[in-house]
């Protein structure tokens, strides 16, 4: 049993595991690409689903539509994750040991290694020594007495690069830790405010039109602050394309709150506002026309509704504007009274025919082309329905009538059968704006940038090893001599220390002389 | 700000020039890889394996020795020589083919020059930085793969694979200049911001200079399975370190950008990742390169399929410029832009 958990642990983390997790990996991330995603587009997965039959539903119940809260997404990155923990655990240790290694002993052959050299000196052995270590100052070295008089000198270098690689993977490991931690404790919401001074007030989830909690929050205990819309500011091209948005708001957090400062801030697109630990974004943008209906008794109501731009480029709109009718207190009688304005708005109007389309994003010469229903909006039936649209199946049911089909510039109005006047009155712009809250995500920014370091360390240094071995020696001539020999090694891969190696041996060798040229394709010079 | 077409058109000028310039290039590389004589230096192969591996008292006690054990089995990997015996009298054929190869080279830096000018003048004709579309980002990517390589000629003598790296390029930038071809225009406010500058650079240099370590490692394929086909490419060895080398410069800078890109989303679409198709296969890429750096490092792994996995990842970097820009529209909106 023991043994069993060993050699599973042994496989889980050795390099040629990781090596297939991470190709797992990579092919696991690859549907997310491919398929629609819930969380990106929703409407698209139903699309695809309904297009593709039994086998798009088997994909879904397979949890391709979410590749990356599928279980088996996180089931490879959590093995990657343990594969890694395992992996640096052993490394660590092995690192912290061999930072107080001395290097190791000299080779008794170095003319085996991948670099060496070979020469002869009239200094003694000592002196070459002391060069040896005079050239390699800043290498780790230690000199061992041989047989027969000779010395050598070990030399080691480039220990950063084990303290980048496991900087790197440590970072790898904070990183994924700091994204699950994330993924508890972040939310994330959408809003549409109307720039003419309106409000939104981080006090609830009811505040928002839209609101994706994670794990652990449950929408209780926002970051109190509040967020006020003056102004909208758009420049658009005269091809129609957008040039820059802006929204002039003002902000109150912390004790603001208390004492009612409010603080100007203009947000633009790339440009959140940082506030108390959310994040608030200009995310879109639109209008919203005002009508005003004056009903039979005399009394007016004035609704200024968000619609919602259906072409980024002319900002042609749709939405619905719904009206209560005042003073009817019996609940059955209102709901054959209710009002709806639904249809289509263009800031630019240009009518072909009868049909109103848009020219421009721009508010030059806007218009409206509404119907005008009439009945039950089904808005008390307990069902939520969508502020730009009216509930159809009310006008299935005959429950909900068009009464009248126009289009309007600003102050012209439609008379009703029943004496009811709608006036369209003119539109205002609206902000859409996203607030964020994530408190980890420094910490990935910081494990982020600790990753890059490391990695730039272990992939630019290179551990090497340079062995020196001396050995006196007297020549036929009968004089005392010193051989000199070089050995070098890269331990981790060759590229690019032949220059290096050829330099020290420069330096620490006599000229050499031209035999010894034909070698120097071993030690010197470029890599061919 | 309005477009200065004057400039816009002078641009259009020097991005067709550079084409036909690295056309020209190539043809005259072709030539040389055809008949010039090439790698007359070569490592000399050194058996290390076995007999000879040095005492190596701290490497035994190494937990992954077995992983490990390529680092000095490795180091002695053998070397092949490259040189096919040339026919006698030859020689001169192959030395004029080589001045052919020279010339190959400085035609490419002629190419550069015109390049780099096609781009320069798309920037002042628009007073933005010129890689905020697709025909932009594509010319610039293309860039940093020439400049990639002509680095890359600086210390390894192999000017004659020249037209493998070229033909690839030519290809890019043809399509480029036809099919993605957009018309100088100011950029939407979505990409107003310095983290363009910052996040698309380093993407197109990670991207581009990976062109040529997906390159080298198809001919180190090539030199390995089919060494019949293969007499005039260097030694395999020579191969695999030059996509080694590029692609180790390359990954650090590519994984700088992908941050850059999230610290970018974060301020721009209110999340630093989201998964966007986009993203999605920029993290595919760099797995994929993760697992090349590591298959290096994995006993059984290096060579052939170390070289395999390095054409992948430059095979996922395609695809993620073409298949996702044009086909899986993301929240990436330059590419429709
Ligand atoms: C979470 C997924 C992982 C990723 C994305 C990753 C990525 C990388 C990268 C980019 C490198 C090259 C940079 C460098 O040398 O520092 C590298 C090297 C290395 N990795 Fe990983 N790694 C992962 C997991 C692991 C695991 C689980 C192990 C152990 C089994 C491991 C062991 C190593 C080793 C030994 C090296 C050094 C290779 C060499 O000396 O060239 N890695 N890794």
């Amino acid at each position: 049993m023991i043994a069993f958990l060993r050699n599973t642990w042994r496989g889980l983390t050795s390099m040629r595991t990781a090596l297939v997790l991470l190709f797992l990996l990579a092919v696991a991330a690859m549907p997310g690409a491919l398929l629609p995603q819930r969380d990106l587009d929703a409407g698209a997965v139903e699309d695809f689903v309904a297009a593709n039959g039994w086998w798009g539903r088997l994909l879904g119940r397979l949890g391709f539509y979410d590749v990356y809260a599928s279980v088996w997404f996180s089931a490879i990155y959590l093995l990657l994750f343990l594969s890694l923990i395992g992996c640096l655990v052993p490394r660590t240790v092995e690192y912290a040991r061999s930072l107080r290694a001395k290097p190791v002993l000299t080779p008794r052959n170095l003319a085996r290694l991948p670099h060496h050299r070979e020469g002869h000196t009239d200094a003694d052995v000592a002196d070459v020594m002391a060069d040896t270590r005079r050239r390699l100052r800043g290498w780790r070295l230690t000199e061992r007495a041989e047989d027969d008089g000779a010395r050598s000198i070990s030399a080691e270098r480039g220990y950063l690069r084990e303290t980048g690689n496991l900087v790197f993977h440590f970072a790898m490991l904070g990183l994924i830790a700091a994204l699950a931690l994330g993924k508890m404790f972040s939310y994330e919401g959408q809003v549409i405010v109307l720039a003419d001074g309106s409000e939104f007030c981080n006090s609830g989830t009811y505040a928002y039109d839209s609101f994706q909690p994670g794990l652990r929050v449950d929408g209780t205990n926002l970051t109190q602050f509040c967020v006020r819309v003056n102004d909208f500011t758009a420049n658009f091209l005269p091809s129609g394309a957008a040039d820059y948005f802006r929204a002039d708001i003002e902000y109150q957090a912390g004790e603001d709150l208390e004492t009612g400062t409010w603080r100007p801030y203009a947000l633009e697109v790339n440009d959140p506002l940082r506030i108390a630990g959310d994040r608030v974004y200009l995310l879109g943008n639109g209008y919203a026309p005002t009508f005003t209906v004056t009903f039979p008794n005399g009394e007016q109501r004035t609704h200024t509704t968000q619609w919602r731009p259906v072409d980024q480029r002319t900002y042609l709109s749709e939405g619905a504007t719904k009206f209560d009718p005042p003073g009817i207190t019996d609940p059955a009688q209102r709901r054959e009274k209710q009002i709806a304005i639904t249809g289509l708005f263009a800031p630019t109007a240009v009518l072909q025919g009868n049909v109103l389309a848009s020219s421009f994003p721009e508010p030059r010469d806007p218009a409206v082309a509404v119907d005008v229903m009439r009945g039950d909006l089904g808005t008390n039936s307990g069902r939520g329905q969508s502020i730009f649209e009216i509930d159809q199946r009310m006008v299935e049911q005959g429950r909900l009538e068009r009464v009248a089909r126009e289009n309007l510039r600003p102050g012209e109005e439609i008379r009703l059968d029943d004496g009811t006047v709608v006036r369209f009155d003119g539109v205002e712009r609206f902000a859409y704006l996203q607030i964020s809250h994530d408190p980890t995500q420094v910490w990935v920014l910081g494990f982020a940038i600790a990753l890059v370091l490391g990695l730039v360390t272990s992939l630019t240094i290179k551990r090497r090893r340079v062995w020196v071995r001396a050995t006196p020696i007297t020549d036929d001539d009968g004089n005392r001599r010193t051989v000199v020999l070089l050995g070098g090694l890269a331990r981790t891969d060759q590229a690019g220390y032949g220059e290096e190696f050829g330099r020290i041996a420069d330096d620490l060798l006599p000229p050499r002389e031209p035999e010894d040229v034909a070698e120097r394709g071993v030690t010197t010079g470029r890599e061919t | 700000m309005p477009v200065d077409e004057t400039l816009s058109t002078y641009s259009d000028w020097c991005y067709g020039s550079a084409v036909g310039v690295y056309v020209l290039a190539m043809l005259f590389s072709l030539v040389d890889q055809a008949f010039g004589r090439h790698g007359t230096r070569v490592a000399r192969a050194r058996e290390l394996v076995g007999a000879g591996a040095p005492v190596d008292p701290a490497e035994r006690q190494e937990p992954a020795s077995s992983d490990r054990a390529w680092e000095f089995a490795g180091a002695g990997a053998p070397v092949e020589a490259t040189d096919r015996p040339e026919p006698p009298g030859s020689s001169h054929r192959a030395e004029r083919a080589r001045r052919f190869g020279r010339m190959a080279v400085s035609l490419t830096v002629l190419g550069v020059g015109l390049h780099l000018a096609a781009l320069a003048l798309r920037g002042l004709a628009t007073g933005r930085v010129p890689w905020s579309n697709m025909y932009e980002y594509g010319a610039t990517l293309c860039l940093a793969a020439v400049i990639t390589w002509l680095v890359v000629l600086r210390r390894f003598a192999i000017q004659h694979l020249s037209v493998w790296v070229l033909l690839p390029v030519i290809v890019l930038m043809f399509l480029g200049g036809v099919v993605l071809y957009t018309e100088a225009a100011p950029v939407q406010p979505a990409l107003q911001s310095y983290w363009l500058v910052i996040h698309v650079v380093s993407i197109a240099l990670g991207s581009g200079m990976v062109l040529v370590p997906g390159v080298v490692s198809v001919l180190y394929l090539v030199k390995v399975r089919k060494p019949e086909w293969a007499g005039r490419l260097p030694a395999a060895d020579v191969l695999d370190q030059v996509a080694y080398r590029t692609t180790v410069f390359a990954f650090p800078i590519y994984t700088a950008g992908v941050i850059f890109g999230a610290i970018w989303a974060e301020s721009a679409w209110g999340r630093f990742w989201d998964w966007d198709p986009k993203e999605t296969v920029a993290f595919v890429a760099w797995i994929v390169y993760a697992a090349y750096l590591h298959s290096r490092a994995t006993a059984g792994w290096r060579g052939g399929r170390a070289a395999a996995i390095n054409i992948v990842g430059f095979a996922v970097m395609v695809f993620n410029l073409f298949f996702i820009n044009l086909v899986v529209a993301g929240l990436h909106s330059y590419a429709n832009g």
